[in-house]
């Protein structure tokens, strides 16, 4: 926050001679230990700091992984299973690496789908709601180029169809495409700038989360009401009340997460994958990471030309697009009332919409053939119907219900027990949405 | 802003905009190594042409060789297949460009014109699918061609898109008939 709001006495002589130079105690007391926090803030919020530690522990195993890993063609994937059996913990810190970036997306998306849920990305939060979408796509290209690095089948033949997305482009594409490659094929030039490209984009992430953080503490937090803290009365201290919230959630997930990495340690993985790159010979079926497979579905909807669009720049079109939804959204919803707690209608359309998206992941681990075609047609229609249709025309049509007038009396009329007003689902398990 | 300003534009004016143009010249310049190193390298520049000798081939055989990191399909086709590809109407085709590097830009996609003359019973394609890259799999699909397993693409038997999401006829490279039993690709 802001000094003017700042409560820190520097208690110490240690401490007052750092506020006079470089205040960071202060700039920490503010924003991690006085900073206030709504007090109605269920688990859906402490998505956050998990996403957090995941980026962390992400670095961290990368890094230690990168000590051990070569990144040549001829070299790249041996030096993997020299990790995985010769390198002392070395399959711990592998296993740890790779679900951890599953993880990392699940933690994403259970905090965008929170975000959709209770409005939080309207103003003045647009700006928060952005620097998360960058981060996403950071995330994104992150996650793709590391799972190139393993050189597999899945790494060689996943490189080679997201790049070639961008042959796609009128007249420039096949440069663009040379361009991102370093030839005419996924190829030893490519594994090496991917590995240069995977080691930087985390910093950057770290990055944009500092900007995401600083434009949070600005705005300060939404919360299940979606009503502005009014005040003092509407907020708790985020130390403790926060922290040991955050850290709950934290274990909790890390616990589901340690299962996975010492259990199921190649669930999320494919197995295809477990075999060297061979350029000459395309897997019977090309599957990306479980977390990009939605997007997937739509690329693989478009088998049509649209006038002048032919199929494969449809399909990439449309691909992007649905990504570029996300950054609109604060602009495509038109309603005043943020929370969907108040909103029946957008409550509906919400769950239908995370349904609509979970189909389409399903479709885009299914082969493109048959009726799952039409089904990711039909999908990819409700994705875009979702943002440009029901977003805008919900809010001019739709009557909410009657928001209370402060958290306070939210959080009261519900430790009442009065049925009265409270709408029912607003506490109904909300660290399982999404 | 000063009053001066609204003057004509005057020595410090031209002094502004000539420094700004050779900052952003200077910005670009420093730029372009950047972008430049990331293009194909001279050793993957170095084109390759392959000579295959391909007398093994009886009809209803092929054989696949690397060229310029990509796959090259030569395929000695059975009558049938001539035959469906010859059949084929070009008005029911997605692609009605024959895609030929032996032939002009604007040929149609005859069966005839997807293969070199004399010879039309050998297909010889970049195995690679012209919607993002894979390597179709051959003799599958609805036309007895080939048929992509990434996003269900199918060709024909003279490899021409006829379904799926793939916008154009597989590639013909350069190619040509050396003797009897030898091709040179590239």
């Amino acid at each position: 926050m802001s000094e003017g709001h700042s409560t820190y006495t520097p208690k110490t002589g240690i401490e007052r001679w750092f506020d006079a130079r470089m205040p960071l105690p202060r700039m920490v007391y503010d924003s991690f230990i006085a900073y206030p926090v709504p007090r109605n803030l269920n688990y859906a919020w402490t998505f956050g700091g998990i996403l957090a530690i995941m980026l962390v522990a992400q670095i961290l195993t990368g890094i230690v992984l990168a000590m051990h890993y070569t990144a040549d063609t001829n070299l790249a994937f041996g030096s993997v299973e020299k990790i995985m059996r010769d390198v002392n913990s070395g399959w711990l810190l592998r296993y740890l690496h790779s679900n951890g970036a599953s993880f990392f997306f699940v933690a994403v998306y259970i905090h965008i789908f929170r975000g959709l849920y209770y409005g939080s990305y309207k103003a003045p939060r647009e700006l928060l709601w952005i620097l998360g979408c960058i981060i996403y796509l950071l995330m994104m290209a992150t996650g793709f180029m590391g799972y190139v690095l393993p050189w597999g089948q899945m790494s060689f033949w996943g490189a080679t169809v997201i790049t070639g997305f961008f042959s796609a482009i009128p007249l420039v594409g096949d440069w663009i495409q040379q361009l991102l490659l370093g030839g005419f094929a996924v190829d030893n030039p490519t594994l090496n700038r991917f590995f240069a490209l995977h080691y930087l984009l985390p910093f950057m992430i770290a990055g944009v989360v500092v900007l995401h953080v600083w434009a949070l503490h600005v705005v300060g937090q939404s919360n299940p009401t979606g009503i502005e803290v009014k005040s003092k009365t509407d907020t708790v201290a985020f130390t403790p009340y926060a922290t040991i919230k955050d850290a709950f959630g934290m274990i909790v997930f890390l616990f589901v997460f340690a299962y996975f990495v010492f259990y199921l340690p190649n669930f999320l993985g494919h197995p295809d994958n477990y075999t060297v790159a061979n350029p000459l010979k395309t897997p019977a079926h090309i599957v990306p990471e479980w977390y990009f497979l939605p997007f997937y579905a739509i690329l693989r909807a478009i088998t049509f030309n649209i006038g002048p669009i032919n199929s494969k720049l449809g399909g990439v079109l449309c691909m992007f697009g649905a990504i570029v939804m996300l950054f609109l959204v604060p602009w495509l919803d038109t309603s005043k009332v943020r929370s969907a707690v108040y909103r029946p209608w957008y409550k509906l359309f919400f769950w239908l919409f995370v349904a609509d998206a979970i189909l389409l992941g399903w479709l885009g681990s299914q082969p493109a053939e048959g009726s799952f075609v039409f089904m990711a047609q039909m999908a990819t229609l409700f994705y875009f119907a979702f943002f440009l249709v029901v977003l805008p025309v919900l809010g001019l049509i739709e009557t909410p219900r009657r928001l209370p007038n402060s958290i306070t009396e939210a959080v009261l009329e519900k430790n009442k027990g009065a049925g009265g007003g409270h709408p029912a689902g607003a506490n109904a398990a909300p660290e399982t949405k999404g | 802003m000063s009053a001066t300003d609204t003057q004509d534009p005057n020595r410090r004016d031209f002094l502004y905009v000539a420094t700004g143009m050779a900052a952003v010249v200077g910005a670009g310049a420093v730029a372009w190594p950047f972008i430049d190193q990331m293009r194909p390298d001279a050793s993957t520049l170095a084109l390759a042409s392959v000579e295959v000798d391909v007398s093994s081939l009886t009809p209803g055989m092929s054989l696949i060789v690397k060229w310029r990191g990509k796959p090259v399909v030569v395929r000695n086709r059975t009558e049938q297949e001539m035959k469906d590809g010859e059949a084929v109407n070009l008005a029911d085709l997605k692609d009605p460009i024959a895609r030929n590097a032996n032939l002009p830009a604007d040929a149609p996609a005859t069966d005839a014109n997807r293969t070199t003359p004399g010879k039309e019973a050998w297909m010889v394609m970049v195995q690679v699918c012209t919607h993002l890259g894979c390597i179709p799999l051959g003799q599958e699909g609805d036309f007895g061609g080939w048929f992509c397993p990434c996003h269900g693409s199918v060709y024909d038997t003279a490899g021409r898109i006829r379904k799926g999401p793939a916008p154009e006829n597989m590639a013909v490279p350069v190619f040509k008939f050396i003797s009897d039993t030898k091709i040179l690709i590239g």
